[in-house]
């Protein structure tokens, strides 16, 4: 009976896990079998033409830059926020509150940053509709997310480590880059990982704030459209699943070429490794 | 808390004399009214005691005693926990530690080992090496010779000096013990408190952590918590019995394991409790 038990629920996890793996294979081998016909290397390289099948090289560009942009401001304000929050700061009602905060704006649907980013970014900074205004609005959306995968990743530092450390006569900002920092650092990567698909993926919020221009971007200030916003576009207007599919492989490949040079810095980071 | 203030300020003011006139002996520390809470809770009561040069002071007692707390007053790890305040008097080499801001000199003179070998996700040379580079120490040869130095000094250089540059974490429990303590060492401290360094040791590993520790005596002064009796009587010059926060005895070690002046240290070192 025990085993019979045994079985059904090793069934179960087993159903599940298929389940999980076969959805995954579905979808992208559905978009795969949709597009791959118009992956060629004019398609990728290509500049756009309104008049047909142009390629996407704009699209691509302006889709790197936005994630550029977006990291190279989030990352270090969350990283520090983070380290605030759990190595520095009283453990107190302000900071079970800014917890709390960030734990909601990761909730917020993006249209809202998007309406926000509108507002504030394109016409109160007067920043218009731009490549910097839907990185400004994006780092806000992957912030929280960041502070929030740092916080997990400092707390699985055991505190041995920052007793070790500062037994030894150092300073608290010693142990922190010397210690903390590198043992916390693949939890980080992960969450820069999980920023660079909110920022590929997110399609509203930049709809709003860096426009719809499909041109080659002159510049971080001029208007562009990234590839989901294409994707999106493509669908709505022609209806062309075809080529919106192929948009999507372009999409799944950078995001996994992104997430794989992330684990390669992780490992190289993470000397416990060698 | 208001008691907490008074207590502060008499321990303050009070005058540090000598507990017993002993010509032959240097007191390296000398503990006077100590006092700590951990809120409103009081975890030592009134501690004083003088612990000699170049000899080993075990801490006995029963669990929640209080002896590790002591420990950590000395170097001032007690410092990291919020809710912890203290008064009383503790002078190391005729300084008042907690009248002084420089923490990090007094850790460097004061070295710890802890319970668990909390070696870094480093080379074993890194781990070695990683005191002196924080305090500034650049040159590769000087550093070289503090490595093996110190690896020779925890005995442990003929096991690990074919490996310095690999992980320390793939070493076993014993060894890296071992290397804590060289760790330790290579801060050349006048003083290395140990807490309970073989609790997590096999005997065998124990057994060289021990012929280590009488070996270090003639360099360093030791302090260290045990739990075991036999290893009180096995390695320390003196002993200090612990009970709910007081010392109630601190004698030579053979005469108080030989015949104790007080009724509960008796008991305790003959099992009837703790």
């Amino acid at each position: 009976m025990r085993t019979l038990k045994d079985n059904i629920l090793r069934g179960f996890l087993w159903f599940a896990a298929f389940l999980t793996v076969a959805i995954l294979v579905t979808i992208v081998g559905y978009i795969f079998m949709k597009g791959y016909r118009l992956i060629n290397f004019d398609f990728i390289f290509g500049d756009y033409s309104p008049t047909g099948h142009g390629g996407i090289w704009p699209m691509i560009i302006t889709t790197i830059y936005t994630i550029i942009i977006s990291l190279i401001i989030a990352t270090p304000i969350g990283i520090f926020a983070a380290v605030y929050l759990q190595e520095y700061a009283k453990q107190g009602r302000l900071v079970r509150m800014i917890r709390f905060a960030t734990e909601s704006l990761t909730g917020i649907p993006s249209i809202i940053y998007g309406l926000f980013g509108a507002v504030f970014f394109v016409t109160t900074l007067k920043l218009g509709m731009s490549i910097i205004s839907a990185s400004l609005t994006l780092t806000i959306i992957v912030l929280p997310v960041i502070i929030r995968t740092t916080e997990e990743s400092l707390k699985t530092v055991p505190n041995t480590y920052r007793e070790g450390s500062l037994a030894l006569g150092t300073t608290k900002l010693q142990t922190l880059y010397k210690v903390i920092l590198p043992s916390a650092m693949p939890g980080i990567l992960s969450g820069i990982i999980l920023s660079i698909g909110r920022i590929v993926g997110e399609s509203a919020a930049i709809f709003l704030t860096a426009g719809t221009v499909a041109a080659m971007p002159e510049g971080i200030f001029s208007s562009a459209r990234t590839l989901t916003v294409h994707s999106f576009l493509v669908t709505q207007e022609s209806g062309d699943i075809e080529l919106a599919s192929a948009v999507g492989i372009v999409l799944i490949v950078i995001i996994l070429v992104l997430n794989l040079l992330a684990t390669f810095i992780s490992k190289k980071l993470n000397k416990a490794n060698y | 808390m208001n008691s907490i203030e008074t207590k502060l300020n008499k321990a303050r003011t009070g005058k540090i004399t000598p507990i017993k006139q002993d010509s032959e002996e240097k007191a390296i520390i000398s503990v006077r009214d100590l006092n700590l809470f951990y809120g409103e809770k009081q975890a030592l009561f009134s501690v004083s005691m003088d612990i000699q040069e170049k000899e080993v002071t075990a801490l006995i007692g029963p669990s929640g005693c209080g002896k590790s707390t002591f420990l950590r007053t000395l170097n001032r790890m007690n410092d990291l926990i919020d809710s912890v305040q203290i008064n009383g008097d503790i002078v190391i080499d005729n300084e008042n530690i907690y009248q002084t801001n420089d923490v990090i000199k007094l850790r460097t003179k004061v070295g710890m080992v802890f319970q668990k070998a909390n070696l870094f996700p480093m080379s074993i040379y890194d781990n070695v090496a990683y005191g002196p580079r924080m305090q500034g120490l650049k040159n590769k040869k000087e550093l070289d010779k503090i490595v093996e130095e110190s690896l020779r000094g925890a005995a442990i250089w003929d096991e690990v000096k074919d490996r310095l540059k690999t992980s320390a974490l793939g070493l076993s429990g014993g060894q890296q013990q071992r290397i804590c303590i060289a760790r330790a060492i290579a801060m050349k401290p006048e003083i290395i408190l140990m807490d309970e360094p073989t609790s997590a040791l096999d005997p065998i590993s124990t057994l060289k952590v021990e012929e280590l520790i009488e070996k270090m005596k003639k360099d360093f002064t030791i302090v260290i918590v045990t739990h075991n009796m036999q290893q009180a009587a096995r390695i320390s010059d003196k002993t200090a019995f612990f009970l709910n926060g007081e010392v109630i005895e601190y004698e030579q070690t053979d005469k108080i394991f030989s015949m104790p002046n007080d009724q509960r240290t008796e008991d305790y070192i003959t099992g009837r409790f703790g």
